[in-house]
């Protein structure tokens, strides 16, 4: 298994998140680059449909942990598992989605395997037999190239919608293995108390359309026609740290270096000026549509489509154009 | 109650601008302390007001990084130690947390770790998270509130900020923490505390101090390294501009273009 490489599947309640599948397309080019395989790491209560479907999106092989204990995602229960795993399978590669659970169980697992580990990749790849990554740092101001050193797995955690995912095909076929959760219920120190869920809350870092508000909107109301255009387009709401710190929308929303990186198909920033800072969380969705009254703001440099204007009359415009066309 | 806030030395990016970019703010711009771990500093001091006990500040860096700490002493701690050694220099995450274990280790009894998110420079968030690994504590990342600590019971139970809400975890004391950024509002330091961290002594401690093999830390014991750093390349294309006479046929015309590119 010196060639191979190990992907995290990772799911919620038996639904892989959009991420493991962008794993097993990357982890496919990697392992094709190498001559090893792909095997993918389902763990989980219950998940054994997860690892047919991960042989059908490209796994070679599957090791499925079916445990109370993985129920629900914890740190220690999982990084115990997957440490487990890698030293038994000695896999030249780890992949993980750089989610919030692939960004903390990754560092975790690499520390207890001794190895390198490249955070938020924006690219993979092998040269002489070895893998390299490239990594945005400082904020988005530098691109890093990563190497390793000869400890294998060399790990990785890779950004979001950057890899594209891998296609299911039903005809493929793959080896299922099994194997035991490396901990006991006794044996994991944190338990859950319960799961608030938030009222109005986005996945923004998952979205393909993101409208984000600034300090152009002047206030909390300033947020409606912004939400209005974002549920139109059926995208998530962000915002700028000024609006955030201003109390105006809560800190869940804010894109930008102190709060989400988003990669989004489409980001629409309403009365954003577009500080280095608000760029560092935005600035590689595909396309980039500014709307300010400033024909000056910086946002504009980065902006594919641009419209200088009150952004009071051009959103609720733009939200009615959008609603018109999508029949809705 | 022993609490220890990691804290970096990092490069101010509020500092980029045109004539100082990434590259040049990262060989030679100004330093501040990492804005994140002011709010592990803070959150400290309030376990300290709660609870009574010693805030210690810990910092590996070199010699400059004492204005980290003094940063973290001026808000209110009672005690800072700089992890400083040419051995120390080029190490990845993991050489990096393996000495700040080390250091945490000297230190003698301690309930608990905290750090920021994340530092400005790396952007990696990974240090904390290998402390924790390498100390083989629970490591709780993400936090927006300590909801209830006991150090007695050596109980401690956070709220995570995830996406899609919070997560209530509750966990054994001694453990690391990472917050975010919702967690406190970091106090500015005071005259007197600007003071006395102006005349702080502040130890440092190498390799040797800590009992480190040399071969074990830094560049040495690497698991990664970065060969090139590069600016990142511009964005491509220039902005267009879409105008008309009224806002219904600038919405109408910036339509016709996001679907024309299949954006919508």
């Amino acid at each position: 298994m010196a060639n191979d490489v190990f992907v995290w599947i990772e799911q919620s309640d038996g639904t892989a998140d959009s991420v493991a599948w962008e794993m097993i397309g990357a982890g496919r080019r990697v392992a094709d680059a190498l001559g090893g395989q792909v095997t993918a790491c389902v763990l989980g209560d219950g998940v054994d449909a997860l690892a047919g479907e991960a042989v059908q999106r490209g796994a070679d092989t599957v090791i499925l942990v079916n445990d109370a204990t993985l129920a629900i995602y914890r740190l220690e229960a999982y990084a115990a598992t997957l440490v487990k795993l890698a030293q038994e399978y000695q896999p030249a590669v780890f992949l993980m989605g750089a989610s919030s659970q692939g960004r903390e169980l990754a560092p975790y697992v690499a520390a207890k395997l001794g190895v390198g580990l490249a955070a938020d990749c924006i690219e993979v790849g092998v040269d002489n037999g070895s893998l390299v990554a490239t990594r945005p740092a400082l904020a988005g101001n530098v691109i890093t190239k990563i190497t390793y050193s000869d400890s294998q797995p060399h790990m990785a955690t890779l950004r979001r919608r950057v890899f594209a995912p891998s296609d299911p095909d039903a005809a493929r076929h793959g080896q299922v293995l099994t194997a035991d959760a490396a901990l006991s219920e006794a044996d994991i120190s944190t338990k859950l108390v319960e799961f608030v869920t938030q009222e109005g809350e986005v996945n923004l870092t998952d979205a393909n359309i993101v409208v984000s508000g600034g300090r152009g909107v002047g206030g909390p109301e300033g947020f409606e026609p912004v939400l209005a255009l974002a549920e139109a387009l059926g995208g998530a709401m962000g915002a700028s740290r000024a609006a955030v710190d201003a109390g105006w929308i809560p800190y869940a929303h804010q894109v930008g270096q102190t709060g989400k990186t988003v990669q989004p198909d489409l980001y629409i920033a309403v009365g954003i000026s577009g500080a280095i800072q608000h760029l560092a969380g935005m600035k590689t969705a595909k396309v980039i549509v500014a709307i300010n009254k400033d024909a000056e703001a910086p946002i504009f440099k980065v902006a594919t489509y641009g419209v200088v204007g009150d952004l009071f009359k051009l959103v609720p415009a733009l939200t009615e154009e959008f609603k018109k066309r999508l029949g809705k | 109650m022993n609490a220890i806030a990691l804290v970096k030395h990092v490069p101010d990016t509020a500092q980029l601008s045109s004539a100082m970019d990434g590259l040049k703010l990262m060989a030679a711009g100004p330093r501040i302390i990492n804005p994140w771990d002011e709010y592990a500093v803070e959150e400290c001091l309030k376990l300290r007001e709660a609870h009574t006990g010693q805030v210690t500040v810990l910092s590996l860096g070199p010699a400059e990084a004492t204005e980290a700490l003094k940063q973290g002493l001026a808000m209110g701690a009672d005690q800072a130690v700089l992890l400083s050694d040419l051995a120390f220099e080029g190490g990845d995450t993991l050489a990096t947390a393996r000495v700040l274990a080390a250091g945490i280790g000297k230190l003698g009894e301690w309930d608990v770790v905290i750090a920021g998110r994340s530092a400005l420079d790396g952007d990696t968030a990974q240090t904390a998270i290998q402390v924790a690994a390498l100390l083989d504590v629970p490591q709780l990342t993400y936090v927006a509130r300590i909801r209830e600590v006991d150090f007695d019971a050596k109980t401690i139970t956070v709220e995570r900020m995830l996406e899609g809400g919070r997560e209530v975890l509750t966990t054994k004391l001694p453990c690391v923490i990472s917050v975010v950024k919702e967690i406190n509002e970091p106090r500015y330091p005071s005259f007197m505390g600007i003071r006395k961290a102006a005349k702080a002594t502040i130890p440092t401690w190498t390799a040797a101090d800590l009992g480190l093999d040399p071969d074990t830390v830094g560049a040495a014991a690497a698991g990664v390294k970065w060969p090139e750093i590069n600016l990142p390349p511009a964005r491509e294309g220039e902005c267009e501009i879409i105008a008309g006479d009224t806002p219904e046929t600038i919405a109408a015309a910036l339509a016709d273009k996001l679907m024309a590119e299949k954006m919508i």
